[in-house]
């Protein structure tokens, strides 16, 4: 009531007399009192985390979007100058000869990283919806790779695939193919063997959300399709698939916007290298920005990333808006 | 402590509802039981051969670290006289780093609940103005890659004097714990009842009494979530690791790591015993916190 005569005192803002006086009126019915007090604590609840991903999240996109149009280089942390360049840090990063290749990789490493985890994720989860004993246990054990830091799982695949005294070249050795490939070491196989890695390490992840997504559909359905005789492929094609599809789409696309900025886990096993055969646009900005020291470079590329990130973003979201929906 | 208290509860509850093994009786009692028996075992059997498959890479790690030293040419297939060199090794060489990484991730693990666990109350219950761009906010957070992140924090933390510093990689690694705090706890504080809540703030209670006093006893289960997986997030954190510390003052155990398999290797077993002593946390976890970790993964994708 009070709020609405206020307000009817501001619409005659000429009455100059009721102006000077209203505001601090106002300001008090809103911010003062037993209410306006319990408004504010309850702000004050949401304030930290504002602040936060302001300081975490906003101001390096703002950063980085100016830091793609400066020279920035060492000599800024020394002098505090980093002159406006316009366009030139993306000139020089998209004409570079490594641009295309790691937008390349990166295409590759991110189809082939989420198919295969996808493929082997569901077929796993959709083995795993079967009732035997220990499939609790076994089901949750499947989570370790996923779990362990992705630098301790590149250190023991490094030691796997060594070409020399790896244990995969002396098996495949034992069975009497002895062409000791290096595994991580050539450019021609190294990003596939990329790939297969980041597959073990994703397929975690994808089994137990489409697992997940499995035991929401209702048993009652196979047991009427096997009924009318459909089982197996049949039920699987006309019941769990498109059952299954809404959160298909989740993991794929989370998978996607994840593999994108994958950078720990080429770090760890090549580098980038051999000869940028395994470089992508992630661990390019990382090189640009830390080995190179050209953080004006580094962010052009990071914000190239983003933009990319962005779309299948959109992608997300709209997604999750329909997820939430359901 | 009130992890292992907590336990015969979560795992009564999925013995009884998914994987109980009588549970096979749902399949018709037309089926001969001694059958579904001898099949369900077969299935045993099948999950155990794709267990061993993805985990071989993980009995490596452990296998190596078990050899002694300098055994390079052929690695034996299982540890049968085990060395504890390479761990005596990697603890005199490491065992400040996983210090480190013990202190940065517990650090993550408070500032993360305490940011989130009101932030995520609030936008489940209250009517904050601007809820939905905060949430937005969040969600648009996954995106964005951690190279960005640390391509401007490491300018700001150089003039912050933020740089090879325990509280500067506490804040940069909470980038992971706190939004995904937020999403996992707000999906469980929706479904808090607000009439508890009401009943306390009639009582006289405060919104932060009623907060401390009803709301974070109740959501223990989306605390613990959100607290295992900061934890881990924290611990197996790399980037930041790399990009914001320069020296080996403050060096996480993630980065001591990398620097070991950076240089030419000639010592694995050290290097697989500081694997292990890396990837521990997350064992111990999953063991003894089975169905947080589960709950969290689908939780903060899915809701």
């Amino acid at each position: 009531m009070a709020d609405l005569a206020q307000r009817a005192g501001g619409a005659r803002s000429a009455a100059r007399p009721a102006g000077t006086t209203a505001p601090p009126a106002r300001q008090r019915s809103r911010w003062s009192g037993p209410r306006a007090r319990t408004r504010l604590l309850e702000l004050g609840f949401v304030v930290p985390a504002v602040v936060y991903m302001l300081a975490f999240f906003g101001y390096p996109v703002v950063q980085n979007a100016l830091m793609g149009f400066q020279e920035y280089t060492t000599r800024t942390f020394i002098t505090g100058e980093a002159p406006w360049v316009g366009l030139e840090n993306y000139r020089a990063v998209i004409s570079s000869s490594v641009f295309t290749q790691a937008t390349f990789n990166t295409v590759l490493f991110t189809v082939g990283s989420i198919a295969g985890q996808f493929v082997l994720g569901l077929a796993i989860a959709v083995f795993f919806r079967r009732r035997f004993p220990l499939g609790g246990l076994l089901r949750s054990l499947l989570l370790l790779p996923w779990l362990i830091p992705l630098i301790a799982a590149s250190a023991v695949w490094r030691w796997i695939l060594d070409k020399d005294t790896g244990v995969l070249n002396q098996v495949l050795g034992g069975l009497g193919l002895d062409s000791n490939p290096g595994w991580l070491t050539s450019p021609s196989l190294a990003l596939v063997t990329v790939v297969v890695v980041n597959i073990w390490i994703g397929i975690p992840f994808n089994t137990t959300l489409l697992y997940s997504g499995l035991q929401d559909i209702p048993e009652e359905l196979y047991e009427a399709a096997a009924l009318d005789g459909a089982t197996r492929w049949r039920a699987f094609r006309h019941i769990t698939w498109p059952l299954l599809r809404p959160v298909v789409t989740v993991v794929l696309v989370l998978g996607v916007v994840y593999t994108l900025k994958a950078l720990d886990i080429i770090l760890g096993l090549t580098q980038g290298g051999p000869a940028n055969s395994t470089q992508t646009i992630a661990t390019q900005s990382y090189n640009l920005s830390f080995q190179q020291f050209d953080f004006g470079q580094g962010a052009a590329m990071g914000n190239i990333l983003i933009v990319v990130s962005l779309a299948f973003a959109i992608l997300y979201l709209r997604v999750n808006r329909r997820a939430l929906d359901e | 402590m009130s992890l292992s208290a907590s336990l015969p509860l979560p795992d009564a509850a999925p013995a009884s509802g998914t994987t109980d093994p009588t549970g096979t009786s749902t399949s018709g009692p037309a089926r001969p039981p001694v059958r579904t028996e001898r099949r369900s075992w077969g299935s045993t059997v099948a999950g155990v051969l794709i267990l061993a498959v993805l985990l071989f890479p993980l009995y490596w790690m452990l296998n190596v670290s078990l050899q002694p030293a300098g055994s390079a040419v052929a690695t034996s297939w299982f540890p049968l006289s085990p060395s504890f060199e390479g761990y005596t090794t990697a603890l005199a060489d490491q065992g400040g780093n996983l210090l480190t990484s013990l202190l940065v991730a517990a650090g993550s693990v408070v500032l993360s609940l305490v940011i989130a666990a009101p932030a995520a109350y609030a936008l489940a219950q209250f009517r904050v103005p601007g809820a939905g761009i905060v949430l937005f906010g969040i969600l648009i957070s996954q995106m964005i890659p951690g190279i960005v992140v640390a391509n401007a924090l490491y300018s700001a933390y150089n003039d912050l004097g933020l740089l090879n510093s325990l509280p500067g990689l506490v804040l940069a690694d909470s980038t992971a714990g706190i939004p995904f705090g937020i999403l996992i706890m707000r999906a469980f504080m929706g479904s808090i009842p607000p009439s508890l809540v009401e009943a306390a703030r009639v009582d006289g209670a405060g919104p932060i009494r009623a907060f401390v006093s009803i709301v974070l006893p109740i959501s223990r289960n989306a605390l613990i979530t959100a607290a295992l997986f900061t934890f881990l997030f924290t611990w197996g954190d790399f980037l930041f690791a790399l990009t914001l510390t320069t020296n080996a003052e403050v060096r996480p155990i993630t980065l001591g790591l990398y620097q070991y398999i950076g240089t030419y290797v000639s010592d694995w077993s050290t290097v697989m015993a500081t694997a292990v002593l890396a990837s521990v946390p997350a064992v111990v976890l999953l063991v003894i916190a089975q169905r947080y970790i589960a709950a969290g993964v689908t939780g903060g994708a899915l809701k």
